[in-house]
């Protein structure tokens, strides 16, 4: 494959449609987000409204079938595909916000810096989430999916700031840092320019496992009854279906779609990131 | 003096708990003039890339203090160290890594640009890379839009040597940049430094373990161990007549294809002097016997003939 | 004769096709020589002793015969190598500095090295500290981690280990190239000496360093992208060099007392041509100052003096 002669930038988009785990990855996150968002408009149900008969298999006029109470399926799973992304994007995307700042900072400046970052990461790890979300679930009655993304933001980001700290560490040592140094770079810029770049794709690795933990947490914490107070998630879909023996009563259509939205989801964020490597890496991409 | 090092030292934490000191540099001091050609030869562990690095601002000093055109260079904050990596630059031993490698080689070039010509149209900065690019022997069409690593270690050595040019750098620390070259590219890069200094009046501090090659580029020398200069002066006088005895070892250590080891141990045993200690190299020396200030005093630079200096205490007795 | 190679070939297999890395070497070795072999890095010289010990993928073999001491060696076949491995021929690796297992004691290492060749460590002790003694390293080594030693201790040690089983051919893979000059000639030195008390019949000393090869080798082989061009004794090839390459690679070498002001030395304009599909005839013709047409055939590696042996058309035979 010969690069077209142009900007650095239009070669990026060259390869990157032309590889297909990264093509597939972003058709199925896509195809999955227009479904979040468009979804709730094809639906005239409200979430909990009884919507028709109980336990009906998926047909035409209920698509994805109706629960035990008779509300339809297809109506939760689009909100709940909504909250998924929600949790995934806030939640997910704070984590690797702050690790990744945190992170850089610790390992590109090291000495004292380092240090007071690192008791900070540390205090952050040993203090318990489940805690936490206890005491703030006493004091907020009503909560939403944006409040728990933010609490699980908060409390997931010194895994991705040890990750990115060393990274950043370990390429700081190497010639081409000096050379920006020689430019008179402030430090900063150093940090954006030549350090980051080069972790792009650690970087959204990074924030695939945190949007996929963000989700999975909130599947958690639903599951404990500290979730959202109004809404659906994919999670409480999962845990009303399971509450009410949906698998032993062959009730498939209630625990499937949300089960698979969310292991389709993690896989392709997953594939697009082996993707990724691939375009920036321009050693992986000649083979 | 343009570039001076009075009293330098660096010394390093090691141990578990940072309890312990390495001084891999104790109390240098050296002096370059404009347009002079230096070499610093050491082996591993010498400290002499620590030295490059000092001068490049790159590794803080732990005391003394290195002055460029009569100003103290730990003291150069944004703009001021901007204008000192103007004039001063350095390209490294290992070529690959001086590149960030999802970028394209020119990426050094844009930096500099970025960086000291932001105003420049683009137009012109092309002509200037092209410039550049030329008077290190590069063809333009060849290497620019490249990666890294579809370069050979030569031209990217070449690139970096292009990059500082595109500064008006008057001061260049070239540190080990052929010892991972092949023999047949070594010598051509070797000789643009040369060149560059006879053409451009360009000061060069040539860091180097190859004997060799100090002596076939620079005018002076400077035999470093264990963090301290053990002798240094014009080159041929150093050549010619090594007084320290580690000098004596290390030009008896070199390979070269004109002489075996054998004849040139032979030839310098003829011309043995004596020796000291308190001295750094008292241990590996091969005289020490002879003398018993070697235990107790550090030997101080000394001139012994007109621009030839050598740290040793045998030298003193004379 | 020690060694013996005929039209070896081995090529590295990659996703674009062969890169023909060693394309036909012949040569022999004597006993108790030191053959030099040097050359630009990706010229072979790593692959051709690689090829000898170790031949697995991405290496492939292509052709050729090797005898050693008069017996063949399977190299195609790593399973009956194995038998020859340490105790006929051995290899003191290019990294040699981490070529030890971290988490093992020295003097472990070695008992089970030696427990897998079927020869009891007792019976080796006093050998393994005599040769320690020879080296200028401790017994304590032996009850030392790795990573205790400096980079030229652990030289010395794999040197030791390398050669413990008094292999036939040892050879030793540009061991030489990321030490100060001073160890550089300590090892190299210790390695003659090692030749000289017969704990090896024969070295090949692979270098870029051709001044080093000056100094310690019997002869020198020159080669150039996969081939052989040019092979003599030291004190021949250095003093009268026939192959264009060869000049050129002796002449670019600085010299003590040769300054930049008074000799300016040249190096090889060029680079040395892609092996995945090597140009037809000679390979050195894109560079060589004397190509003319009859260079698009190979030369043949044909000896021109007693001796000494070239791969170049414009050499001609030594009629005297």
């Amino acid at each position: 494959m010969e690069p077209p002669q142009s900007k650095e930038k239009n070669e990026f988009f060259y390869f990157a449609l032309r590889n297909n785990k990264l093509v597939i990855g972003l058709i199925v996150v896509f195809f999955f987000l227009v479904f979040a968002i468009i979804g709730p408009f094809l639906t005239e149900h409200d979430l909990n409204e009884r919507a028709g008969p109980r336990n009906q298999p998926p047909s035409a006029e209920y698509w994805f079938g109706t629960t035990t109470f008779g509300q339809d399926v297809f109506t939760q799973f689009v909100y709940g595909l909504r909250a998924a992304f929600i949790v995934g994007l806030v939640g997910g995307g704070l984590a690797t916000i702050v690790g990744m700042m945190v992170g850089f900072f610790a390992g590109y400046h090291g000495g004292m810096v380092d240090e007071l970052l690192n008791m900070l990461t540390n205090t952050v790890i040993t203090i318990p989430k489940l805690a936490v979300l206890l005491v703030i679930a006493a004091y907020l009655t009503v909560r939403g999916v944006i409040h728990e993304s933010i609490v699980i933001g908060l409390w997931s980001w010194p895994w991705a700031a040890r990750a990115v700290r060393s990274q950043t560490f370990s390429l700081k040592s190497r010639n081409f840092i000096d050379m920006a140094r020689m430019t008179g770079m402030s430090s900063m810029k150093i940090i954006w320019t030549e350090i980051a770049p080069n972790m792009m794709s650690y970087l959204f690795m990074t924030f695939v496992l945190q949007f996929g933990g963000a989700v999975l947490a909130a599947a958690t914490l639903d599951f404990i009854g500290l979730g959202p107070t109004e809404g659906i998630s994919l999670g409480l879909m999962m845990q009303h279906s399971f509450n009410w023996s949906a698998i032993q009563l062959g009730i498939w259509w209630w625990f499937v779609p949300p089960g698979a939205a969310l292991a389709l989801l993690v896989g392709a964020m997953y594939l697009m990131n082996v993707g990724l490597d691939e375009v920036f890496n321009p050693k992986l991409r000649e083979r | 003096m343009f570039l001076n090092l009075d009293k330098v030292t660096k010394v390093f934490k090691t141990g578990t708990f940072g309890g312990q000191d390495l001084h891999a540099v104790e109390d240098v001091d050296f002096g370059l003039t404009e347009g002079e050609f230096v070499s610093l030869i050491g082996e591993s562990g010498s400290g002499k890339s620590t030295i490059g690095r000092m001068i490049l601002r790159l590794t803080s000093v732990t005391s003394g203090v290195i002055e460029y055109r009569g100003k103290d260079i730990s003291e150069f904050r944004r703009q001021s160290l901007k204008d000192y990596y103007r004039q001063v630059q350095g390209v490294f031993q290992e070529p690959f890594s001086a590149y960030n490698p999802i970028f394209k080689a020119d990426r050094v070039f844009r930096n500099v640009k970025d960086e000291f010509f932001p105003e420049m149209d683009n137009g012109r900065w092309q002509d200037k890379v092209q410039d550049s690019l030329g008077a290190v022997g590069l063809n333009p069409d060849q290497v620019l839009g490249n990666y890294p690593h579809q370069l050979s270690g030569g031209q990217l050595q070449r690139f970096l040597i292009a990059r500082a040019l595109l500064l008006d750098i008057d001061f260049l620390v070239a540190d080990e940049i052929i010892s991972m070259l092949d023999a047949s590219t070594r010598i051509d890069v070797l000789n643009l430094l040369a060149d560059l200094k006879e053409r451009e009046g360009l000061s060069i501090l040539f860091i180097t373990h190859d004997l060799s090659l100090g002596y076939y580029i620079s005018e002076r020398a400077m035999i470093l161990y264990s963090g301290r200069i053990l002798e240094k002066g014009v080159t041929e006088k150093i050549f010619r007549n090594p007084l320290h005895p580690y000098t004596k070892l290390l030009m008896a250590s070199v390979p070269r294809i004109d002489k075996k080891w054998e004849e040139v141990e032979a030839e310098l045993e003829e011309k043995q002097s004596d020796i000291d200690s308190g001295c750094v190299y008292r241990d590996r020396c091969s005289f020490q016997e002879k003398c018993k200030q070697c235990e107790e005093a550090r030997p101080e630079l000394r001139e012994v003939e007109e621009n030839h200096y050598v740290a040793c205490h045998a030298q003193e007795e004379d | 004769m020690a060694l013996k190679t005929d039209d070896l070939r081995v090529y590295y297999q990659t996703l674009k096709g062969d890169v023909k890395a060693l394309d036909g070497a012949s040569f022999t070795l004597e006993d108790g020589e030191i053959m030099g072999l040097a050359g630009e890095s990706g010229c072979g010289k790593s692959t051709l002793a690689k090829s000898l010990i170790l031949l697995k993928p991405p290496m492939k073999y292509v052709e050729g015969r090797v005898r050693l001491d008069g017996e063949e060696l399977p190299i195609w076949d790593d399973e009956k190598m194995n038998s020859f491995r340490y105790k006929n021929v051995s290899i003191i690796p290019q990294y040699a500095m981490n070529a030890m297992n971290p988490t093992r004691k020295i003097g472990k290492m070695v008992k089970e090295l030696l427990k897998s060749r079927g020869i009891s460590p007792g019976e080796k002790r006093d050998e393994l500290e005599h040769r320690l003694d020879l080296v200028d390293l401790t017994r304590d080594v032996l009850s030392m981690y790795p990573i205790e030693l400096s980079g030229g201790m652990k030289q010395r040690m794999v040197m030791v280990i390398s050669s413990l089983l008094d292999p036939s051919l040892l050879m030793a893979d540009e061991i030489t190239s990321a030490l100060d000059v001073s160890t550089q000639k300590a090892v190299s030195e210790m390695l003659v000496e090692f030749r000289d008390k017969d704990f090896i019949k024969s070295l090949i000393f692979i270098t870029h360093d051709i001044s080093i090869l000056y100094q310690i080798a019997d002869s020198i082989t020159v080669m150039y992208a996969g081939k052989l061009v040019e092979r003599a004794p030291t004190e021949e090839i250095t003093g009268r060099p026939l192959h264009p390459y060869t000049k050129l690679l002796i002449s670019s070498l600085p010299k003590i007392g040769a300054k930049y002001t008074e000799e300016k030395l040249e190096g090889i304009p060029g680079k040395p041509p892609e092996l995945l599909e090597p140009p037809e005839g000679c390979r050195f013709k894109n560079r060589c100052p004397k190509k003319e047409e009859e260079c698009d055939e190979e030369p043949p590696f044909r000896e021109v003096s007693p001796g000494h042996k070239v791969a170049c058309w414009k050499v001609k035979k030594d009629v005297s």
